[in-house]
């Protein structure tokens, strides 16, 4: 690949490469610098970049108002939880569709797809009401269930195109050396599609850590999770943006640590196919 | 076996214990305001003379917690004991019967302290249904310093004429310094806000007495293009995404004249902590556009309040924590912890009879001026009530698409009879589905 390119345009690449990250990576930035800034530095026109009185003031407002830790806890039973309960239902379903498909398959995929073409709001009274009835409000367990099910169509379809890459015959194979269902599944084909099943348990991860409808509207104390937190603190009459930005860079920490860890396993899953 | 039995009975028995001395938990939905979060920070007292009521506090962004008190009163959701809400909420609510009735505040409350404005704009049919926590009207906010720069001062009622002058005279756009900063930020409660008290102050109001909106009457025609006159010549650039907190920013950096907004606005701008020109301010009436303009221009009148759903199950223990979070004693509490000029404004009469009070804010007797002249019930020429607003419930869409083709007007896109005969036809449309208009 390499070969061909002069030095040049090699030096002028790598330049273009590393001003599109900053540039996507510059929010990020802003939001980091804000929360150390105190609320008149946050709102100073021309704005401050780096020259200002570093304080880290709105922490400590942010740990005195609310308990951090709680939200964060329920930021990963929530998002663990969903994505754990939507792999039990999506392997078999994402099997089932790739090695057995009927007729209809094309059109269950789609189908599932177009369940998230409604905007939210659209079930919120009706969720709302089974929540109330099922005493689920407020709880773990209905948020689990909630974000699952949102992101369910997208890890079916993901780990749809995974297995798809998986040659049949290998199963074939499995299943003529006299293995079950259930080890054909565990054994044979989960193996060759851990590096899709990795990507897609790690978007699924950040998806839920980021849903911030129903996260909102169906918790009061109890499951509420970092979105709620970063909600709390916009301010309708008074200067925020230093303690919100504070509270987003407490909110994303996490994530974004975990995010680049696995920076690797997420490209290669994204990139590759299963067995290649 | 034996040890399964013997851990099932210490249970229950433990389970017996806590019920005996039952602890009633509140869920209080609130905003993020500064009045709020001390009040969050006092909690502990209120617990130390109740320790059988514990308090959890839920703080979301102004829209999401409407937008979930909502769901949860028009679902029955019983989430919440007590929430925050405003002036346009009360009236429309509790016509719903959506409100529990605070009828038992207890003898030492004194309702009618209450500052009469804000205790008829949170009763219906005489029935207090939310007691306010604090309240503010409209008041014109000027550099001093400016001003007198400018060889003007100001008139004790000045007129949108006055207004116009020095807003010409203050500008010194090389220094950035503008003559006048306004809301422009689309929103019902934002640039509506404002505009829907401008209009006012011109005498004219949302809709006729038979419903038909007005925004082609002579009234919010000479508003709307006095103020896109001001604000073009005279108002800061990108003036159409400003709101409270924007201007808020920018009155407090030095860059403004005079700012017409909300009372609350004046006890932050005269704090160090949160403002460069905290001696350089003064404080005027809102202006008038005619003679004997409504309300002589206080056409604002909005009160963060607290109200307990129908839904709860613990109205008891709900109404002993509204009785003391907006109780006299809880103002000097405040006073004690915090001191005079932190204490939320607005609400009691007792209040401005305080010397100490009036000392440390410079900004209480126009404050409860303002308020005192604001009434927002509806009358002959006016079927609403409400004076930013109009406290029906299609105000919050309709507000905020007029809001929306007015800050078109403002930012140059449209022009003013274009953007006020677009605001008539959706208001007409609006109105007419709704069944206001046959």
């Amino acid at each position: 690949m390499a070969r061909g390119i002069s030095p040049t345009r090699k030096i002028g690449m790598t330049v273009l490469a590393w001003a599109v990250g900053f540039l996507i990576f510059f929010p990020i930035l802003w939001t980091v610098l804000t929360s150390f800034k105190t609320e008149l530095d946050a709102i100073a026109i021309p704005p401050k970049f780096l020259v200002f009185d570093w304080t880290t003031e709105n922490y400590a407002a942010i740990q005195e108002q609310r308990n951090y830790f709680s939200f964060l806890m329920n930021s990963i039973y929530l998002s663990l939880g969903s994505t754990a309960l939507g792999l039990l239902i999506a392997i078999p379903a994402a099997w089932a569709m790739a090695f057995s498909p009927t007729k209809r398959t094309k059109d269950v995929l789609l189908w599932m797809l177009s369940t998230k073409m409604m905007p939210a709001v659209g079930a919120l009274v009706p969720i709302t009401i089974l929540f109330r009835n099922f005493g689920l409000l407020d709880s773990r367990i209905g948020l689990i269930v909630i974000l699952c099910l949102i992101n369910l169509p997208i890890i079916v379809w993901m780990l749809y195109t995974y297995f798809k890459e998986i040659p049949g015959e290998i199963l074939e194979a499995a299943r003529m050396d006299g293995a079950s269902l259930v080890k054909e599944i565990t054994q044979v084909l989960t193996p060759m599609a851990l590096p899709g099943i990795a990507s897609t348990i790690l978007l699924n991860v950040i998806l839920a850590w980021n849903e911030a409808f129903w996260t909102l509207l169906l918790t009061t104390t109890n499951a509420a999770p970092l979105s709620a937190f970063i909600a709390s603190f916009s301010s309708p009459q008074g200067n925020f943006y230093a303690k919100l930005s504070a509270a987003s860079t407490l909110a994303i920490a996490p994530i974004l640590i975990i995010g680049w860890f696995s920076q690797k396993q997420l490209v290669r899953g994204l990139t590759f196919g299963a067995v290649k | 076996m034996y040890l399964n039995r013997l851990i099932a009975g210490a249970a229950s028995l433990l389970a017996l214990t806590v019920s005996a001395g039952a602890q009633t938990t509140l869920t209080i939905g609130t905003v993020n305001n500064s009045d709020m979060i001390r009040m969050q920070g006092l909690t502990d007292e209120f617990t130390k003379a109740h320790p059988d009521i514990t308090v959890n506090w839920v703080t979301l962004e102004e829209n999401v917690l409407r937008q979930r008190v909502t769901t949860d009163i028009a679902t029955n959701g019983g989430q919440f004991d007590i929430m925050t809400i405003g002036t346009y909420e009360v009236p429309i609510w509790s016509k719903q019967g959506w409100l529990a009735p605070l009828d038992n505040l207890g003898q030492a409350y004194d309702v009618d302290d209450i500052l009469p404005p804000i205790r008829n704009a949170l009763s219906t049919d005489g029935q207090l249904f939310a007691a306010p926590f604090y309240a503010e009207s409209v008041m014109t906010l000027y550099r001093t310093d400016l001003l007198e720069k400018a060889g003007l001062t100001m008139p004790e009622k000045p007129t949108w004429t006055f207004i116009s002058e020095a807003a010409e005279k203050m500008t010194d756009k090389d220094a950035g310094v503008y003559g006048i900063c306004l809301r422009g930020k689309p929103g019902w409660g934002e640039n509506m806000a404002f505009l829907g008290n401008m209009a006012r102050e011109f005498g004219a109001n949302y809709f006729d007495a038979s419903w038909q909106p007005q925004f082609e009457s002579d009234g919010w025609k000479q508003a709307v293009t006095l103020y896109v006159d001001l604000m073009t010549k005279y108002g800061p650039p990108g003036a159409a995404s400003n709101g409270f907190n924007e201007n808020l920013s920018l009155f407090g950096q030095g860059k403004c004249g005079m700012w017409m907004d909300a009372t609350v606005a004046a006890s932050f701008v005269t704090d160090p902590k949160q403002s460069q020109v905290p001696d350089k301010v003064g404080f005027a009436p809102a202006p008038c556009g005619i003679d004997n303009c409504p309300n002589e221009g206080a056409n604002w009148l909005w009160a963060w309040s607290l109200a307990i759903p129908q839904s709860s199950q613990k109205k008891e223990a709900a109404q002993t924590f509204i009785a003391w979070a907006t109780s006299k004693d809880y103002l000097d509490l405040v006073a004690s912890k915090e001191g005079w000029a932190n204490v939320p404004p607005g609400t009691r009469t007792s209040l401005y009879e305080n010397p100490e009070y009036t000392k440390a804010a410079p900004f209480a007797e126009a404050t409860l001026a303002a308020i005192n002249k604001a009434d927002p019930s509806a009358g002959e020429n006016k079927p609403y009530v409400g004076l930013q607003f109009a406290a029906i419930p299609e105000f919050q869409g309709l507000g905020t698409a007029v809001g929306q083709v007015m800050a078109a007007a403002l930012s140059g896109q449209q022009s003013v009879d274009q953007a006020l005969a677009a605001a008539q036809a959706q208001a007409t449309r609006e109105m007419t589905r709704a069944g206001y208009i046959k």
